[in-house]
């Protein structure tokens, strides 16, 4: 499943990508907001779930090779955030559900799609 | 490799605009050099910890990196207040930031007992109100 998949089966919306980065394949969700531990456990290819919306969240993003950060609760991304993660290649993704109703159906969706 | 690679950064203080990026740069160079993945993962998550720690309580400081073919050396050092007990600060959950930083999603006394998980040697030296020199191994 790619991110443009994603967003179509997921109501979310794109805040920073272009239209290209939007065919990575997606290898797994996390959702975490302790910035050392989401660190630690993502791998490169994962839809990384946070309610962050702080410029860390570009670095992490960009240092662990994510396929996208998706914001939960619609919270508003800073706009420092969204102009760094544009100039780092990020895909930053938001959606109105809670952290854990994406987990949950990004985890069904992936299922699926093996 | 046969020659060794060395790098060297300015880690401003307080700077959330800039934190990160040494270790950005050494996980690129890392990954052009053909190292394995997971080698690259567990430096990276290592120096990062280690470059926030320098932004969040060291008033800031600098990154000096070593590669050769076998391991990578990360020294990051910081002229700030030092750590006070550092068997403490080695313990998971312990932490001395301020709510501003938990905020951000740090602070959660994860910084220092994650890089000592991830590197292959660590070595902390601090003396209170000198500074702290953070040396990271990670071999290949």
């Amino acid at each position: 499943m790619t991110i443009r998949d994603m967003i179509d089966k997921l109501d979310c919306s794109l805040a920073a990508g272009t239209e290209e980065m939007l065919d990575q394949e997606i290898t797994g969700v996390y959702c975490c907001d302790l910035l050392s531990h989401a660190m630690a456990k993502l791998d490169p290819g994962n839809v990384w779930i946070t309610i962050h919306t702080n410029l860390n969240v570009v670095a992490i993003a960009s240092l662990t090779n994510v396929a996208c950060v998706l914001v939960a609760e619609s919270i508003e991304i800073e706009e420092q955030t969204l102009a760094r993660a544009v100039e780092k290649q990020v895909v930053v993704l938001s959606s109105a559900k809670t952290a854990a109703e994406l987990s949950f159906e990004l985890f069904c969706l992936l299922r699926k799609a093996e | 490799m046969g020659q060794m690679i060395i790098r060297d950064f300015d880690i401003p203080a307080n700077d959330f605009s800039v934190a990160g990026e040494a270790s950005s740069t050494v996980r690129k160079l890392l990954s052009q050099l053909g190292v394995a993945p997971d080698r690259i993962k567990r430096t990276a998550i290592a120096m990062y910890e280690a470059e926030i720690n320098a932004v969040i309580h060291g008033r800031g400081g600098k990154a000096h990196v070593e590669i050769s073919g076998d391991k990578i050396i990360i020294e990051i050092s910081d002229e700030g207040p030092g750590i006070e007990d550092l068997e403490l600060a080695m313990q998971e959950g312990y932490s001395t930031a301020t709510d501003s930083i938990r905020e951000m999603g740090f602070g959660a006394g994860m910084g220092l007992p994650n890089i000592k998980k991830h590197a292959d040697e660590l070595v902390i030296k601090s003396e209170k109100d000198k500074g702290t020199v953070v040396t990271i191994t990670v071999n290949f």
